[in-house]
């Protein structure tokens, strides 16, 4: 097949398509609605070109345009006050949020889905994740400094499991390691409500001076549009391929693969590349290429700079020299950027391309004529307003109501079914459950995968992954960083849609504050099921509506994040699953709290702040016996604040040498969490809070009540640690102290377990399964 | 043209009695943890120099350091690509010379100098075919050489070790020489995390003014942002670079 004959074959201009109304447009197979085509005609005020098509089908989609959520995520917007405003420099619907932190400095940070491209490929789905994230946050004139990457898989011991987890690891790692970036976090569940729908999420954070803030538009016109970093190619054309199949062209090879290819040395050297750019100041605007590649790039840039841009897409620099325009447009190869370049400055950003090998083409210009033109060798075939591609998409009212079975749902808990029955109450049985928990999959020890990935490069590591956030130092002068959680618990959200987002929220808010940072911004990735369900849609409504409450309530604005929908098979959705990021801010992280005590720290008083109600409901435990029902742990966000308070401030005023926040499993998994970080052992006892909570010994140490930590204080700290808890009004109990000696966790009364049986426990888990 | 330091982080040099040392950090595309190696050097007193791999001037540095990372995306062999730059050739040139240039390669570093023949042996893939990051435990078996002379002969030291291609092979009769002639600069201590021969971590030339090994004793210099326990036995790998300039130059 000749490229000539493909390229004639392929022209269908804006003068053919008004002179041929009536031809067949694969519109229904690229994903549009009839009502939605019918608006693009109604635009255009004829049929659109193929390439117009593409470019709609794809901004149109329900990833580009948030157009079943759109309605619901102006609360992030709305629910904010003056004060949550005062840092934010750039607020959502950038490439990334940005956040002032003082001393001339700024962070950007974006938490991202890549779901189902890490089901159908897990490697290169979870490598092109981390790949996609971290040029959004280059994007905005910031270094990238970190990563994280929260992970849903299906059951632990379900034979899929095998390549999808060896996949996105081996992916997250492969990539991430050779961009010199620190994976220091995330969080890994296995569920079998994930089974064929695992959640494969990326967080990047990135750090810049605000003098290095650099937007996406297209600004100044005669200002040249340049396409640089790798080539375009066939992959990541998902629906693309129908244009060339069916109608278009019988000769071409019809199948593309829908995943993209990640070339992590490319994206690296492209790092280098922008950073060099931007210190020169090389470049008025830039855009990265992901979703939707040049449609997006270029009808973003201009709706959002000086209203038109003309381009001719011959010039795109090609791997495979059959692609389509059509295709071309749509394209998701990685590893590319655009950017706008004024006239005067063309010679010294072509020498900096010099001098890292980076191929680049110089696509068209910047004009005024609110028209977004395209050529092929001087043909026009597109010629759109490019408000309408990239902003003016449709929006939806999806219908949505609580379903039939929520009621029912809430009434089944765990106490009052079969599962609940014959709980342990013995020294022995609460030992024995206790080690069950440690060794299950979602509470055991998940060195597994980060020793797979590269936590130190870079040198500003302070805190990472099992520690409660990780941390990292930005300014080397005086200790500046900030500190990132993620969290999300699916089983929680499904009980309860609205408190579940914010219980999200309240831990990942609340793993900040252990770390000792000051929470000061919030990134979202909302994955959900079908939001032509009305049941799914109720609990992403309640979702947002709940998360975007409690952003308010805590004072965290939400910056950015991504909406993942149709995380479902068949009629069966996944658990509603918010996973939120918090970012906090440290002035210095030298004095950031470790989640466990040191051989030092002999004799320190362990003390559990909050109090502690029989709150079983969705909770690890249940989980174990594989119950889920009745309702989550009650959110009391006044509490979560009062804590972080505490938590802050014992920090930064040396009154706490460990601290671990209670979540999932408990207080029996923060106490062996924080007794296996160093492997130093604890005595405690259960009686005061017992007593003062009216609990039982089970209870009290597989209730997941929220608002709680553990801290271990220094003795000469105790009687300032206490005045400050009771002038804050927080309720304390004395549990006992670290025991560098026995090297063992005793529950006083209960049971003993050494730190060797725990280690066996949490660590056997994942290399059983995975090797 | 000089790589240009990042946007992050101060980089002035603290003044001491042994800053007249000037410590080139070669950087090639790819390179990851040169940032991590200037650091390192100027952490040990002395001037961090920037290195690109593309030019040939050495601007006059007392010693190099080739840090880790994956140049060339290690997409054909690890360092095969790299010990073909212009400034390999320079470097290859020093250390081969009377005044025997102290090069210290890190991990792709390492990759690095066996590929360009200065130091003996090669790596291949982790015997468990995974990345591996971790805190590790190593022994110093020689310190006579330029980089580690600041240790103790059998000193047990903690340092990070992160490699996928870490498992370091050579026939036998090289292996046997390396011992024969005390050329094993570092052994790693307990489980041998990626299957290199006789637990090999780190070799030098006969010299011993090139040493190369697997391990990053430049992400163990600063206390807090290290491993977990002894977070800084990295920094004397660069002052012993220091003190033995120092003793060489009288």
């Amino acid at each position: 097949m000749s490229q000539e004959a493909t390229k004639e074959f392929n022209i269908d201009t804006v003068d053919n398509a008004a002179g041929t109304p009536d031809v067949e447009l694969p519109w229904a197979e690229l994903g549009l609605k009839d009502n939605e085509f019918a608006e693009i005609v109604k635009i255009l005020g004829r049929r659109p070109t193929a390439a117009e098509l593409a470019m709609y089908s794809v901004m149109w989609s329900e990833h580009c345009s948030y157009k079943s959520t759109k309605n619901h995520l102006r609360q992030f917007g709305q629910k904010v006050t003056p004060e949550m405003k005062k840092d934010l420099m750039v607020g959502m619907g950038e490439n990334a949020g940005v956040t002032d932190l003082g001393d001339g400095w700024a962070v950007t940070f974006k938490i991202e889905s890549h779901n189902s491209p890490s089901y159908v490929e897990p490697y290169q789905g979870a490598a092109t994740g981390i790949g996609g994230i971290v040029r959004d946050i280059i994007s905005m004139g910031a270094r990238p400094i970190a990563v994280m990457d929260p992970l849903r898989f299906g059951a632990i011991d379900h034979e899929d499991s095998q390549r999808v987890v060896h996949g996105v690891v081996s992916g997250i790692g492969g990539y991430g390691n050779s961009l010199g970036l620190p994976n220091i976090g995330g969080e890994t569940v296995f569920d079998p409500i994930y089974q064929g729908n695992p959640l494969v999420n990326a967080l990047a954070v990135g750090a810049l001076r605000h003098e290095d803030l650099r937007l996406a538009n297209a600004s100044g016109v005669g200002n040249k549009v340049v396409l640089f970093g790798a080539r375009t190619g066939g992959d990541g054309i998902g629906g693309a391929s129908v244009l060339a199949s069916e109608s278009f062209d019988d000769t071409k090879p019809s199948k593309r693969p829908a995943v993209q290819v990640g070339d992590p040395f490319a994206e690296k050297v492209l790092i280098e590349c922008c950073l060099e750019l931007f210190k020169a100041s090389l470049v008025e605007g830039i855009q990265d290429l992901g979703a939707a590649g040049i449609s997006c790039a270029t009808s973003e840039l201009a709706s959002n700079g000086e209203g038109g841009m003309q381009v001719e897409l011959t010039n795109v620099l090609l791997r495979d020299s059959t692609l389509t325009p059509g295709e071309i447009l749509m394209s998701e190869s990685q590893e590319r950027m655009m950017a706008v370049v004024t006239p005067q400055n063309i010679e010294a950003f072509e020498a900096v391309m010099a001098k890292w090998n980076v191929e680049y083409s110089w696509l068209g210009e910047v004009t005024d004529t609110d028209r977004l033109i395209i050529t092929w060798n001087g043909e026009v075939i597109v010629d759109v307003d490019p408000k309408t591609v990239a902003h003016d998409g449709p929006v939806y009212d999806r219908p949505y109501a609580r379903p039939q079975w929520q009621d029912a749902l809430q009434a089944d808990t765990f106490k009052s079914s079969e599962a609940g029955a014959n709980l342990p109450a013995t020294g022995e049985e609460l030992k024995a459950a206790a080690l069950e928990l440690i060794a299950s999959p979602n509470m055991c020890d998940k060195s597994w995968i980060t020793n797979q990935y590269d936590r130190y490069v870079g040198g500003n590591t302070a805190l990472a992954a099992p520690d409660d956030a990780g941390v990292v130092r930005i300014d080397e002068s005086t200790g500046l960083g900030v500190a990132i959680a993620t969290d999300a618990n699916g089983r929680y959200t499904y009980l309860d849609p609205y408190a579940g987002a914010q219980l999200a929220l309240a831990e990942s808010y609340r793993n900040v504050a252990t770390s000792g940072a000051i929470p000061a911004a919030v990134s979202d990735c909302l994955n959900y099921g079908s939001p032509e369900d009305p049941d799914v849609m109720w609990q992403l409504a309640e979702g947002i509506r709940g998360l975007s409450d409690a952003c308010m309530e805590l004072g965290v604005p939400v910056t950015g994040g991504n909406v993942s929908l149709y995380n479902q098979t068949g009629d069966k959705a996944i658990h509603p699953t918010p996973v939120v990021a918090t970012l906090g801010k440290f002035d210095d992280v030298a004095r950031r709290t470790p989640s466990g005590w040191r051989e030092e720290a002999d004799g320190q008083a362990i003390y559990l702040i909050g109090t502690t109600a029989d709150e079983l409901d969705g909770s690890e435990f249940a989980n174990l016996r594989g119950h889920l029902g009745g309702l989550p742990p009650k959110v009391d966000l006044a509490a979560e604040k009062a804590l972080g308070a505490i938590l802050i401030n014992a920090s930064r005023d040396g009154m706490i040498d460990a601290a671990h926040d209670l979540s999932e499993g408990g207080l029996l998994a923060a106490l062996s969490e924080m007794v296996l970080r160093y492997g130093v052992g604890a005595r405690v006892a259960l009686d005061e809070i017992k007593q003062r909570d009216g609990i039982d010994s089970f209870t009290a140490l597989f209730s997941e009540t929220q608002a709680r930590a553990l801290v271990a204080v220094p003795r000469s700290e105790e009687v300032r640690f206490n005045d400050m808890t009771s002038a804050r009004g927080v309720t304390v109990a004395r549990m006992g102290i670290v025991d560098a000696q026995s090297g063992a966790l005793e529950v006083q009364g209960e049971f003993t377990v050494s730190v060797d049986e725990l280690r066996e426990a949490s660590e056997g888990t994942m290399k059983k399964y995975f090797g | 043209m000089s790589a240009e330091l990042p946007l992050i982080g101060d980089y002035s040099t603290p003044s001491t009695e042994l800053s007249g040392a000037r410590i080139g950090v070669v950087t090639f595309p790819g390179t990851l943890d040169d940032r991590d190696a200037a650091r390192a050097v100027r952490a040990a007193g002395a001037e961090a120099v920037s290195l690109w791999h593309a030019d040939t001037d050495l601007q006059d540095v007392d010693a190099v350091v080739i840090p880790g990372g994956f140049s060339y995306g290690d997409y054909l062999r690890a360092g095969a690509i790299s010990r073909f730059a212009p400034m390999m050739a320079k470097i290859a040139d020093a250390a081969n010379s009377d005044a025997k240039l102290p090069v210290l390669g890190i991990c792709n570093g390492f990759q690095i100098l066996t590929e360009s023949h200065l130091l003996p042996g090669s790596m291949i893939k982790n015997d468990h075919l995974k990345f591996i990051c971790r805190d590790q435990l190593l022994r110093v078996e020689n310190n006579q050489t330029a980089w580690t002379n600041g240790f103790e002969a059998g000193q047990e030291i903690t340092i990070v070790l992160k490699n996928q291609d870490g498992q370091y092979v050579a026939d036998e009769k090289v292996l046997d020489e390396l011992e024969a002639e005390n050329r094993i600069a570092f052994s790693y201590v307990g489980w041998n995390p990626n299957g290199s021969r006789r637990s090999i971590a780190g070799v030098s030339n006969k010299a011993g003014n090139v040493v190369g090994l697997m391990p990053h004793p430049e992400h163990a210099i600063e206390a807090g942002f290290g491993p977990d326990h002894r977070g800084t036995d990295g920094l004397a790998f660069f002052t012993s670079v220091l003190t033995h300039l120092v003793g060489g130059k009288k």
